[in-house]
This record gives C-alpha cells, structure tokens and sequence, in this order.
C-alpha cells in the first residue's frame, strides 16, 4: 500500500533567518514581500501579537516597532537554496518526492515495509533540523489529502503525526475543521456548512454523488482521498502563495534547446496564472533533474532562484529569466526527465500599483488608494493597470531590510570573528 | 559533477592490471564536501584560532557531531564565531580560543556547526 507523508517547513521564510541568525530564536519576527509591501511570514511569537498574514507592511510599521517585532525583507536567494538542501535531503529519506511548493514535499512511500512509522517521521524532521537549522513537521497518510491533514495535526502537536489508522481517524476527523481541508477553503466551508458539514467526517460521510453535483468534481475527490482512496494529482490543487508549472518529460530530454523550449511553456503556463490571479511576482525558482529511478544514469538534481529587479505580471520578463536559469542550471551529458518553476512572492495588482505610488508620501497613501480606486471604477480596470506596466522605471524594489545571500554569494558569507 | 573517464579504450588482448580502475578528473568539491545539503562556507575574519587567518573560507558541516577536540562554529549574542570544543575536568563543555579567554557553553550560545576545511591562499 502507498503511503504519503506530507513535509513541511514552519514558517519557512522566518525559519531561514533564524538558521543565520539565532539571536531570532524566541522572538517575534516577520518577513516581507517584494517592495517590503505586505507581511508573507511570521514567527509563532509575531503570530500572538496578532499580526496577520498578508497585512500591508506600512499599516503595522509602528506597532512592529512598538514591540520590538524583528522586520526583514525577503532573501528569496536564500530561501532557495534552503529549499534545495531540504528536498536534497528527502530524496535520501525516500527516492520518490514530489516537491509541492519552496517548502513543502510529498514523500511517496512505496512499498515501504515499516510497521511503526513514528521513528521513520521523527527521524526526518531531526535530521533538517540538524542538518539546515529548519524546523518541519511531518505527517503521514495513505492519501494525500490525510498526509495533510495529519501535518496540520503534528504542527499543533508534537511535529510528527500518523493518521493512517482507521480507527483513529474516525475520532480525529470529527474534530478536524473542513476550512483547514487540502482543497477546501474557506469560502467553500462556508457553503458546505450551509448543507450542515462541519467537519472532515461529515464531509467523508456525506453522498458523493450530491457533493459532485453542488459542489464540483474536486470536492468529490476530496470525499474519496478522506476515505483512503488516492485521487488527486497534484497540480491539481496549487499551494497558497505561489504558482508551479512543471512536467515530468515523457523521453529523456538531453540538448539545452528542449529544455529551453519546455521551460518556455512552462513559464507561459505559469504566467497566465498569475494574470488570473490579477498578481505580480518577485521571484522564480527553476529546478531540473534526472530520473532517480534509472540508476545507470548519472544522478543531477538543481535548483536557482532570481529575484525581478521589479515585481512583474510580464510573459516575456518570466520567460526570459526562466531561460536564463535553465541555461544557468544546464550540464552537458545528462538525460532529464524533469523541470519546472515557481512564481514566488505573489502579490495582488492593485497592493503592488499603491505601494509603488504611495512610497514616496506614507502619510497620504489612504487617499492616493482612494484615488486610484475611482479611477479604476471611472475609467475601466485597465487604466491604472496599463500605467504602472507602462512604468518600468529603474525604481529598484526595496530590500532595506534583506539579509545577506549568505549560502549563493562569495562576496555575502557569513563572517566569523 | 564530472563524468568518469576510461583509462583507455577497451581492447581484445590480455588486459593489464594497471587499466581496472576509472580515474576521474579532480572535483574539489566534491573530494572536500561529504554532504552538501549540510555544508555551509563561511569567512574567517581576523585571527582567533593559530592557523586561521583573516579572510580565509572555512567549510562548516553541520552533520558531524561536534565533539571534543573539533572546531566548532558558533553563535553568542549577534557575533559568530570560532572555537575549539573541549570539555573541563569537571566534564562541562567550553570553547577554547588562541587568543582570548575560554566561554564556557550555556544556553546562550548556539553550536551552529563543525569546521571541516580551511582554505587560506598563499
């Protein structure tokens, strides 16, 4: 039987600083988005004062500072690299990952023979920490959708948790909120709470048929991942924050050419995504390997972030660093069975054009957003939209508060005395 | 990475016990980092321990195990540092430097890794 243990960093963003930074360890810190725009991770102590995840940084500026709350601009360099080290160690864990976001992977676990796997979790989560200085949590699943449940369980516990026992289930996913389902978000609980679903039980225990009706095909699937049947593949359901475009190769792919050709697609894909989405990104994150599975091969798994100069929704600004990274991460004699990227760092249009304008004079950024909305409202969306497109100024996004790159430049390593 | 090389072709004849070994060209990195996952690459500035000099890179594993006798990377306050790990007769572990005064280990202080390499340019 398969099993799935779903890995996943705490406050992954936060934690990276704190590896370079221990003095952090205990105290409030958060991290900001491109353009220091909006708060994008908190640390437990930050979370307990009450700010929230994605609050505009500028409207919390003075109490962070009040209560003495760590600020620091992204590293997404750093955060990167990190993110490559975890995967890096998984794979030793177990060949058949499946890297669902910068700091999330699905360990698939074939054949596995354990019977008891709590000293299989615990030792994965002791050895990132030991190894990176990154804290996860671990929990496990014969679907994907209870591998995530149980994670959510073991942030909450003691940082592993195994919810493949039927009978434990039973009890746990009466008290296991839907909102905090995998595929299921809040506006959706809302609705399900209407035909009186509260929890992940009902949910499992309610007619499939009726679900897929009212609620869509996604969530019937839900209804049968909670009941142990495995049937959600997983780009079908993105992670929160970011944008993934990837494919295993059907044939090797060895020439830079098809390479460039496939990441081209895959940056198209991703692109039109994130225009969707009516968001801007601030960083890529490229990654390529070789097939695990064919031990004759020589063995390459790499991965390379670029942070934009400027925060961009632009398909021909993604497609031409996602070249420029495969072209970075590219060795000759190799024969790849998988690329991709993500689109890191998303955030909403409209955030991105006030922070842009509103730099300048803080104390009459409530009016400028007032402004801008009439604007929009009078004169199309598209209006202000085009203009700030239009203004690819050399306004280098701010990263005041950015730590040094310390594990991908020589010239920003960490100092010892 | 580097690929392997073949000493030499592959022929009908007697073989000779010289060719049953692939060579391969020389990878630093590869000879120097046994788990990169767990490899960091710091700065030394100024000197605190006798064969470290200012700007020299230092290789830090976070894997092994820091025990007596090694050099450890460390954190106390917002300064980090090197130090030699050894343990007093009392068995509580300390940090020995070459130059300044012996810490003893508390909860302040982060053992963040283990120094592997030094590379100093002559």
């Amino acid at each position: 039987m398969t099993l799935f243990a779903l890995v996943d960093c705490n406050n992954f963003y936060v934690s990276c600083e704190r590896a370079f930074n221990p003095i952090l360890e205990g105290k409030p810190v958060v991290v900001l988005s491109n353009n220091d725009g909006c708060i994008i991770s908190r640390s437990a102590e930050a979370k307990k004062l009450g700010i929230l995840m994605g609050a505009p940084f500028y409207q919390c500026q003075d109490f962070c500072k009040k209560n003495n709350v760590f600020v620091f601009s992204s590293n997404y360099e750093l955060y990167g690299d990190m993110s490559q080290r975890i995967m890096t160690l998984l794979r030793q864990f177990c060949p058949d990952i499946e890297v669902y976001s910068i700091d999330e992977a699905f360990l698939v676990l074939d054949g596995f023979m354990h019977q008891d796997f709590s000293l299989f979790l615990t030792d994965i989560r002791e050895k990132i920490k030991k190894f990176t200085g990154i804290p996860v949590s671990v929990g496990l699943g014969p679907t994907k959708t209870l591998a995530k449940a149980a994670n959510y369980l073991a942030k909450n516990t003691s940082g592993v948790f195994d919810l493949c026992d039927v009978n434990q289930q039973e009890k746990i996913l009466s008290e296991f909120p839907i909102e905090r389902l995998w595929g299921i978000g809040s506006k959706l609980s809302r609705r399900l709470k209407k035909y009186n679903i509260h929890n992940a039980k009902e949910l499992r225990d309610s007619h499939p048929k009726m679900i897929h009706r009212h609620f869509g095909v996604m969530t019937a699937r839900v209804i049968e991942e909670l009941k142990g049947i495995s049937c959600i593949p997983l780009d079908s359901i993105q992670p929160r924050k970011q944008i993934i475009s990837s494919r295993s190769f059907g044939k090797a792919v060895t020439t830079l050419n098809d390479l460039e050709e496939a990441i081209s697609n895959y940056a198209a894909t991703a692109a039109l995504k994130l225009r969707n989405q009516q968001c801007v990104t601030g960083a890529i994150s490229v990654f390529l390997q070789t097939n695990r599975y064919r031990e004759q091969d020589t063995q390459y798994s790499n991965s390379v972030t670029f942070t934009f100069p400027v925060p961009t929704a632009d398909t021909s600004y993604i497609l031409h660093a996602a070249k420029k990274c495969i072209k970075h991460l590219y060795r000759k004699g190799y024969r790849y069975n998988k690329a991709g990227l993500m689109l890191l760092d998303l955030t909403p249009i409209s955030i991105f054009q006030f922070d842009m304008l509103a730099k300048s004079n803080p104390q009459k950024s409530e009016l400028m957003m007032e402004t801008m909305d009439k604007i929009n409202h009078f004169m199309g969306k598209e209006t202000v939209f085009f203009c700030a497109q239009g203004i690819q100024r050399p306004w280098q996004a701010k990263f005041e508060k950015r730590t040094s790159r310390y594990t991908t430049r020589w010239s920003e390593l960490v100092k010892v005395v | 990475m580097h690929l392997p090389l073949y000493l030499s072709k592959v022929s009908a004849g007697f073989p000779s016990p010289a060719e049953d070994y692939l060579a391969d060209t020389l990878d630093l990195s590869r000879h120097l980092i046994a788990h990169p996952a767990a490899t960091f690459i710091i700065r030394a500035k100024e000197q605190s321990l006798i064969g470290i000099f200012d700007d020299d890179i230092l290789i830090v594993d976070k894997s092994i195990k820091p025990i007596c006798g090694k050099i450890v990377f460390v954190s106390i306050e917002d300064q980090f540092l090197i130090k030699r790990l050894h343990k007093k007769l009392n068995g509580k572990p300390i940090l020995q430097s070459d130059y300044c005064a012996a810490i003893e280990v508390n909860n302040e202080i982060y053992i963040l890794g283990v120094v592997i390499y030094v590379i100093h340019p002559v």
